[in-house]
């Protein structure tokens, strides 16, 4: 009697349990998790990478970069012409329809680029709109975009960061304690291959497939009935309902969790590129009170002490690479043709010597992110008698730190927003700005010179002169790519890309 | 029994404006907000108006004196993150760490209060050897190990219950469980040392003597009298366990005011992180207070400590 008591107990609470448990094929949604919470579901008012990959599923951008070509293709735009360096004329697809079934044209393009180019509009992060100063109607599907200023990496912004909402779209937004308008709490409203269903903060986001999406999207037509998204926090527990059907997929697996998980062979484990990258950034002018790194020899002997090669294979992935120059090697214009410091513990040593720390030298190390990684250097560092101190931080206290130079190393990371262009990473840390080690008069310049001019040719020569000098001298120490580990369900046709954007929108059942 | 309800009351007004004033004074230790906020690509002028556009750029004892006034009267203001008023957010969630915390307790009420009294009957037997174990490792082991634990076996291996959610009842054994599990030594401790002491009493002897049966002895009169203490220790384990549900909400992915509270750590949201440590703090306040007044009630030694 009791065994079946503890038996019908148990049946009980596992068939309570399936109705949660169904997930993947058999209901046909795809699940995913990170451990974020998303309670805004708009990628102007919501900037998570959550955000960015659902920005894709709900929303439709003007071009669409084809990852395998890396060339831009029509997507809401059919064609696109510049008619000066600051002025661009668009001409737009018909036929297509919003998820609240108003049709899509010229009026929505310029509404979309009016609203968010707006300082008060409160866009998050502003440099991905700030470039554009305004857009005007020429037709019901032609539309006139007006830059500030020369922007050559407006094609990668148009692409992956300007997603068109209907006219009208943030107009009726509630207005927020503050008494400012808040428009994230707008229902979300895009043309994308996914209609938002509904949300409840820190538990999940659900869109189901637009049956209306329009052929001949360069994204293809949904595949997956359902895709919802849900916040778990810890990876342990996002692994088991991983592995108990509760998830379909997951990204930022450790390495040794991963090659656990590829060792069972119950789900699909994959380590992929992403466009972050790893740097360490040195107090080039001393303001931080430990003044090694004033002498390029210094440097130059800590670079040669770092075994790179070792750290991304051991730690980071198969997918990780080197990198010799301050940015990723798939962004326009990154070239890796500038000096490189190979591993040479012994040149480090006689560099030591001649820059006077033959007996070696203690300083403090900065970090945020991945403190194995971190740790490595140090021990590396530790080989050629350079002794490292590590402060590990959050990402904001670091970074005020930074700012005010009180870092004399800092090992860091850089995601560049998932932008293919130098301009997202280089210009941005060596522009003379607060983040910028040197303020070197010339590499300003050079870069400034790459940041406006839309001649592709003379923007890379441009940016490799700039790169050229900021790996020659030393400023930054240019480490290695990020690599990812995705744990997916054996069921999920899933290609992992590079950029750090996972196209659910693409995926299907096997 | 006034002038100490009075004294007790002014202790506990000025542990939680300390609270709230370290809280406040920490979030600001760890960084400048307004950085959190802009995200990691923002620029210098996105963040300096971000800055401005929060008051961030005020001194920081104007701040707090500003959130101070408004939070006695029931404002804690606006999410940064959520963009809704943070008391309505708060109230949202936490009933759910509340029934969370319930559960844990029953669940420790349960497991220690008899085997405190059966390790007090059978001193140094194998069952108090067997209580002092469970007190031992319940105390010694960290609580998110005893979750992970908890999940491999019941949630993978034999897919008992499910992992995440609140869902249905099952979703909150586990968590239960696992918070309740690190609550029940003091309890059963405390419930042992009471019997143990209540049973050696006169009266006790007196009830045996007339004949009364050894059960009506054991839990009419000595456990009624043994428990009062272990009473007072609950209301406080209560609010511990309301503030240390955060690690468990985590594992399990409860959406509770713990899972809240840690989110909103990470991403710098200070109106809620300020509130949220208040609520808690007020719990403990409370609890702890209203312990106090029961053990002075049931002892007047207390009344003039």
């Amino acid at each position: 009697m009791r065994k079946g008591l503890l038996f019908g107990a148990a049946v009980l609470a596992a068939s309570t349990w399936s109705a949660t448990a169904l997930a993947g094929r058999a209901d046909d949604t795809m699940n995913w998790a990170t451990d974020r919470e998303v309670a805004i579901v708009d990628p102007y008012y919501n900037n998570t990478r959550e955000l960015v990959v659902m920005g894709h599923l709900g929303w439709d951008a003007l071009l669409f970069r084809n990852l395998d070509s890396g060339e831009f293709e029509p997507l809401l735009a059919t064609s696109w012409t510049w008619v000066d360096n600051v002025t661009m004329d668009l001409v737009l697809r018909e036929g297509v329809v919003f998820h609240d079934g108003s049709d899509f044209g010229a009026e929505d393009v310029a509404y979309t680029i009016n609203h968010v180019s707006n300082p008060d509009s409160g866009v998050l992060t502003t440099s991905n709109v700030s470039w554009m100063k305004q857009a005007e109607t020429l037709g019901p599907y032609k539309v006139r975009i007006h830059l500030h200023k020369p922007f050559p990496a407006a094609l990668a912004y148009l692409s992956n960061a300007v997603f068109v909402v209907p006219e009208g779209h943030y107009d009726g937004a509630p207005t927020a304690a503050d008494g400012k308008k808040d428009y994230g709490a707008v229902a979300p409203v895009g043309s994308g291959p996914y209609r938002f269903v509904e949300s409840r903060p820190g538990e999940y986001v659900l869109w189901e497939k637009n049956e209306s999406y329009f052929d001949g999207s360069p994204k293809g037509k949904p595949a997956i009935g359902n895709i919802r998204f849900r916040t778990i926090k810890e990876m342990n527990t996002q692994i088991a309902e991983l592995l108990t059907g509760g998830l379909d997929w997951i990204w930022d697996v450790p390495k040794d969790q991963a090659e656990r998980l590829s060792d069972m062979g119950s789900v699909t484990v994959e380590n992929a590129k992403t466009m972050r990258v790893s740097y360490i950034a040195f107090d080039v002018d001393g303001d931080s009170g430990q003044t090694f790194f004033t002498d390029k020899r210094v440097r130059a002997a800590v670079a040669h002490a770092i075994d790179r090669e070792a750290l991304t294979r051991n730690m980071v992935g198969p997918a990780s690479v080197v990198i010799h120059s301050a940015c990723h090697p798939d962004q326009f214009a990154c070239t890796q043709d500038v000096p490189r410091w190979d591993y040479d513990p012994d040149r480090a040593k006689q560099l030591l010597a001649e820059a006077g720390h033959a007996d070696g030298f203690e300083f403090d190390i900065y970090a945020y992110r991945q403190r194995e990684y971190t740790e490595a250097v140090i021990g590396d560092l530790a080989k050629v008698g350079i002794k490292a101190k590590l402060t590990y931080m959050q990402y904001r206290a670091l970074r005020d730190l930074v700012w005010k130079g009180e870092t004399p190393i800092n090992h860091m990371t850089w995601g560049s927003s998932s932008i293919p262009d130098v301009s997202a990473i280089t210009s941005h840390f060596f522009s003379g700005g607060r983040d910028d080690p040197a303020k070197d008069p010339e590499v300003v310049a050079w870069l400034a010179e790459g940041d406006t001019s839309t001649d592709p040719e003379a923007r890379k020569a441009a940016y490799k002169k700039a790169l050229t000098r900021i790996s020659g001298e030393l400023y930054w120490l240019p480490m290695f790519t990020y690599a990812k580990y995705y744990a997916f369900s054996m069921d999920l046709d899933f290609t992992p890309t590079s950029d750090e954007i996972p196209r659910f929108y693409a995926a299907k059942w096997k | 029994m006034l002038a100490y309800l009075l004294k007790r009351l002014g202790v506990a007004i000025l542990v939680a404006l300390t609270v709230s004033l370290i809280t406040f004074s920490m979030i600001y230790l760890s960084g400048d907000p307004a950085v959190a906020l802009a995200g990691e690509s923002a620029t210098e002028e996105d963040i300096e108006n971000i800055r401005r556009f929060y008051g961030y750029d005020r001194p920081i004892l104007i701040q707090y004196l500003d959130w101070l006034a408004r939070a006695v009267q029931g404002d804690f203001g606006q999410s940064h993150y959520l963009r809704e008023p943070v008391a309505r957010i708060i109230f949202e969630r936490l009933p759910t760490t509340m029934w969370l915390g319930f559960l844990a307790l029953t669940f420790a009420l349960t497991l220690s209060v008899p085997l405190g009294v059966l390790a007090a009957i059978r001193p140094n037997s194998l069952v108090d050897r067997a209580a002092l174990t469970i007190a031992v490792v319940g105390q010694a082991m960290p609580s998110f190990w005893f979750a992970l634990t908890l999940m491999l076996w019941l949630g993978i291996y034999w897919r008992l219950l499910p992992i995440t959610g609140t869902a249905s009842w099952a979703n909150f054994v586990m968590p239960a469980v696992a918070l309740g599990y690190y609550v029940t030594p003091a309890v059963m401790r405390l419930t042992r040392a009471g019997m143990l002491e209540v049973l050696a009493a006169d009266y006790i002897r007196t009830a045996r003597a007339k004949g009364l049966r050894p059960m009506r002895v054991l839990f009419k009169h000595a456990l009624r009298n043994a428990i009062i203490p272990v009473v007072s220790l609950a209301a406080v384990q209560f609010g511990f366990m309301l503030g240390g549900s955060i690690v468990i909400e985590t594992i399990f992915a409860i959406n509770g005011l713990g899972f809240l509270a840690w989110e909103s750590i990470q991403r710098a949201d200070l109106p809620m992180m300020q509130a949220i440590v208040l609520v808690l703090s007020v719990f403990y306040i409370v609890l702890t207070f209203l312990a106090d007044m029961l053990n002075a009630w049931l002892d007047p030694r207390i009344r003039v400590v």
